[in-house]
């Protein structure tokens, strides 16, 4: 079983995905966190490798990118820091990137240095299914899951298509917009969450907006696994106090598990 | 072949990059776009307003001071600088403004550089109704504050981007953040042949109208075609506009102008054809200015609205065809092109253009009288005249 499919199927628990733009604050505390996320009880962890050009996402992550490049982050430093990681970490090991860096890079060389690295899937954010085929056939090549996403405006349609084509699990986009904190969740995520349900056999993971332990609670209630991004980067902030962040992590599984 | 294929490719270039919360809003525009085609009437009332409404046809204008002074080839220029608002973002702006009262969306998100598309799109959405909110870099607002005051009065409200480069692509990246945020009610109104499918089909197709024309000017004054036609490219929509009707006339040469900047080897311009690999931006494969990580490079070009490190997928697939080829002017270059049309012809035009002129003003020495030139002077420029003053150091 891979790494991704054996995060599922723990019985009675959800798994908890957290987010890192690599290099924030800095290289080194991105290599100290990632072990300590796996202690308090994540069961992956989204590597966001920084570019120029993050037009899905909000300020949170922008200007997490845009201090990681500052920082000289670079697919390359990326590549080496999750090998470095997987010295240390038995969960599993995504990449975020948007394409361009992977396709700069050439996609089945990228693909064997991600695999070579210990990484164990991709999260293409500006890469439909449509245009997916040679990056799923060089990643299928490496062992590697391209997760796909889908979005509460997704028809049957595409619902079908991605539930074909996506592997490791389904990210499910809570809301439309970009990614950040929301004070609430979208009234509509139980049914988009159940429409989805009926139609692939992945599991299913919502991220995008979530930003606290009840909202975390009840998004592990309809799905496989909670993902949270910004408000975690918001929590590591610019210094190097990691007790926010484990307090919140700690209280996250807590919660999760009850 | 008839391109872009079905799924929005040109040879290796174009597609749909994009976030799969955008894919059934591509879907709707495409099917709204094919319905449009199909229906005489949207096409009757796009013709009307751009006779009516934005001054079309534009004429073909004989430079013949500029063709004398430079003794050679006949220069004609297509006068879209002389189209409502100052460019030819307007046929554009109407046509994409029409789709969107036919989607029912009644909001509609714009990005500008130069302010001119801004401008258009502010002037089509009152005109038709709509509410308009156009993202513009803070540099860009400094450097065109005029546009930024015609929008307003416009009825558009503009709201400042200050990411990144703070100019065209991270307004692009501001108004696609907008898009994806409301996407049930609004209408991603961008103004080039760029971004995912079926963007580039559609503004090519509305831009088109100046090609079309130049074609039956041509033939109605000179019984034949031109035999070279040249326009700058940013995202290239004014190109592939006057480009797009002559692709089947090989007699026709074609040639695009981008940005040098300070220099090819400065790394500070915008010259994605010509310095460029093949990239993803902005929802499209195309030529790409960036670095060997491939994060985008930052761009530098003192017209505005050829600050941009992409271009549009269909001029990547032309330059590797060979049917178009593709050169770079630099920022004096298009000054001294400003300063040479301005004083020869009466005519100011917007930096943009200018930096198709000073090309001309290359070529068409050593070409026969005989052999005709038609250059796209795509806008006006008014907007230009501060940052001019600015690098001619107080000459002016």
């Amino acid at each position: 079983m891979s790494r991704i499919a054996s995060a599922f199927a723990k019985p009675g628990r959800s798994a908890l995905i957290a987010y890192l733009t690599v290099g924030y604050p800095s290289p080194e505390a991105t290599l100290k966190i990632v072990p300590h996320l796996a202690q308090w009880g994540c069961d992956m962890v989204e590597l966001g490798i920084p570019f120029s050009d993050p037009l899905a996402d909000g300020t949170t992550i922008q200007e997490a990118s845009y201090h990681a490049l500052e920082q000289g982050v670079t697919p390359a430093s990326c590549l080496k820091l999750a090998e470095q990681l997987r010295q240390r970490v038995d969960i599993p090991l995504v990449f975020m990137s948007y394409y361009n860096p992977v396709l700069s890079r050439g996609l089945e060389p990228f693909c064997q240095a991600s695999a070579q690295a210990g990484v164990d899937g991709l999260i293409i954010p500006d890469l439909p299914p449509d245009e997916g085929a040679e990056l799923e056939s060089a990643t299928q090549k490496y062992g590697l899951d391209l997760i796909y996403l889908l979005a509460p405006n997704s028809g049957d349609e595409r619902i079908d298509l991605i539930a074909r084509r996506a592997r490791g699990f389904i990210y499910l986009v809570s809301l439309t917009g970009v990614t950040g904190p929301r004070d609430t969740l979208p009234p509509e995520l139980e049914s988009f969450v159940t429409r989805v349900r009926g139609r692939a056999h992945q599991p299913l993971c919502v991220g995008f907006g979530v930003a606290n332990a009840e909202q975390a609670q009840r998004v592990a209630q309809m799905a496989d696994g909670v993902i949270i991004g910004s408000r975690l980067l918001q929590l590591i902030g610019k210094g190097d106090d990691l007790a926010p962040l484990g307090a919140f992590i700690q209280e996250l599984r807590h919660r999760l598990d009850k | 072949m008839k391109l872009p294929d079905k799924e929005g490719h040109f040879g290796l270039y174009g597609g749909k990059f994009v976030p799969e919360v955008l894919m059934p809003a591509l879907s709707q525009l495409e099917a709204a776009y094919n319905d449009a085609c199909a229906d005489p009437s949207f096409w009757q009332e796009f013709q009307a307003l751009c006779h009516n409404y934005a001054g079309r046809p534009t004429p073909l204008y004989h430079a013949h001071q500029l063709s004398a002074k430079l003794g050679g080839a006949t220069i004609l220029l297509k006068r879209e600088d002389l189209a409502h608002t100052g460019a030819h973002k307007i046929n554009n702006t109407l046509g994409q403004g029409l789709l969107a009262l036919r989607m029912g969306k009644r909001r509609v998100v714009a990005e500008t550089g130069a302010g001119q598309h801004g401008v258009a799109a502010a002037a089509a959405c009152a005109r038709l109704g709509l509410d308009c909110i156009v993202y513009m870099g803070e540099e860009d607002i400094r450097r065109q504050a005029l546009n930024l005051l015609r929008m307003k009065l416009l009825g558009a409200e503009v709201r400042p981007v200050s990411s990144g480069s703070r100019t065209l692509k991270d307004a692009i990246n501001e108004a696609i953040r907008d898009w994806v945020t409301n996407v049930g009610d609004t209408h991603y109104l961008l103004g080039s042949c760029v971004g995912p499918h079926p963007y580039p089909m559609i503004v090519r197709h509305f831009q088109s109208i100046i090609g079309e024309e130049t074609r039956e000017q041509m033939l109605e004054r000179y019984q034949r075609l031109p035999d070279h036609i040249v326009a700058c490219v940013g995202g290239g929509s004014n190109a592939i506009g006057i480009f797009h009707p002559f692709i089947g006339d090989p007699s026709v040469k074609l040639t695009g102008v981008e940005a040098a900047g300070r220099g090819l080897g400065s790394e500070q311009h915008a010259a994605s054809l010509v310095a460029g690999r093949m990239g993803v931006l902005h929802g499209a494969k195309s030529y790409l200015l960036q670095d060997r990580e491939g994060q985008v490079s930052p761009t530098h070009s003192i017209a505005p609205g050829l600050d941009y490190p992409g271009v549009g997928p269909e001029h990547s697939y032309l330059k590797d065809s060979g049917r178009a080829s593709y050169v770079a002017v630099t920022d004096s270059q298009a000054v001294e092109a400003f300063e040479l049309l301005s004083a020869s012809e009466g005519i100011i035009p917007a930096l943009e253009p200018a930096h198709a002129i000073y090309h001309v003003t290359r070529i068409a020495p050593d070409l026969p009288r005989d052999h005709i030139i038609v250059v796209n002077l795509s806008g006006r420029g008014d907007k230009d005249i501060h940052i001019v003053a600015e690098a001619l150091g107080g000459k002016l």
